[in-house]
């Protein structure tokens, strides 16, 4: 059994509405260091899977079909032995 | 003639578009339950409204894999007419089958007013019997219809006249200001290269009528059934 955590982010350029408002509301409550927000998504997986590549390849498959849009976001994900 | 409506789990505006087509159009109008995979009877499919699967994961992405999706994909191909209103143009996005994606309004906001829109093409099949440059009235609902493409699909889409409505003001002035939601370039509507499958965020079954506060709505039904009589007339 793997345990797999996926990263969907918003490619740069794609204006993050979500992650623009959480940044003006940190500097309303003082954060002024804060520069920038981006909010993405996480989902985890536990999946069966032979091998560490098999598994990483039905990952990304399943992020180009469904868990991601890859016109807008991007993913990255980590694959570990439960 | 006959009109197919499907039904998602989660399409809310399934019966307004029923309504429209039966008792205000007048024409023959069915549900379409969103397992069915025979599209052989109808001569337009509409994807209404709604939040269809909760709009969880992506609005549209789940819906997609309903099976009557692979069989609007052929319809689709074999030239038959489609629309997709609001939630149904996000399912034709995640489809694939128009170009782009729909996000969330710039503002955050759930939008539900009138707007007016710019006619920019009426080479389409719902699109016909506007002048280009008319100016429509038509209601939106919607808090993710900020349409976003790259720049090469920008070009691409206005090269190909696939630019059908564009957000404007009463007097048809195109500009950041009257932008309901942040769309790219005020796109309100885009239609297919062969402009047989078009995708709207505005509702037009919503405004069918004078008492609703428009019936401008009733310029794209027309049009889609002027489309179908013209169609069938070229095979007899």
């Amino acid at each position: 059994m793997w345990s797999v955590s996926i990263n969907v982010n918003l490619k740069k350029g794609v204006l993050d509405a979500q992650g623009a408002a959480t940044n003006n509301a940190l500097k309303s409550l003082g954060y002024e260091e804060v520069k920038d927000v981006r909010i993405g998504k996480c989902i985890h997986l536990k999946m069966d899977g032979e091998t560490r590549e098999i598994v990483s390849k039905k990952v990304d498959e399943m992020c180009r079909k469904l868990l991601a849009n890859p016109v807008i976001e991007n993913f990255t994900y980590e694959i570990e032995v439960l | 003639m006959k009109f197919g409506i499907i039904q998602f789990p989660g399409s809310t505006c399934d019966y307004d578009c029923f309504y429209a087509l039966r008792d205000t159009l007048k024409v023959d109008a069915e549900f379409i339950w969103h397992e069915e995979t025979d599209l052989s009877n109808y001569d337009c499919i509409m994807l209404p409204g709604g939040f269809s699967y909760g709009d969880y994961l992506r609005v549209g992405a789940i819906a997609r894999f309903s099976p009557v999706m692979q069989a609007v994909k052929e319809y689709a191909q074999k030239e038959g007419y489609v629309i997709g209103i609001c939630n149904g143009f996000q399912i034709l996005l995640e489809a694939g089958l128009l170009p782009g994606v729909l996000v969330k309004n710039h503002g955050l906001h759930f939008l539900c007013r009138y707007e007016y829109v710019r006619v920019e093409s009426n080479k389409t099949p719902f699109t016909n019997l506007c002048k280009e440059g008319q100016i429509l009235k038509i209601p939106i609902a919607h808090g993710e219809g900020n349409y976003f493409i790259d720049e090469k699909g920008l070009k691409e889409l206005i090269a190909n006249h696939q630019i059908v409505l564009r957000y404007c003001t009463q007097d048809g002035e195109v500009n950041d200001e009257i932008n309901p939601n942040g769309s790219v370039d005020n796109i309100a509507c885009i239609c297919s290269k062969q402009a047989n499958v078009i995708g709207m965020m505005p509702h037009p079954e919503r405004c069918v009528e004078d008492i609703l506060g428009s019936s401008d709505g009733q310029f794209i039904f027309n049009s889609i059934i002027n489309s179908i009589k013209n169609k069938s007339e070229a095979f007899i």
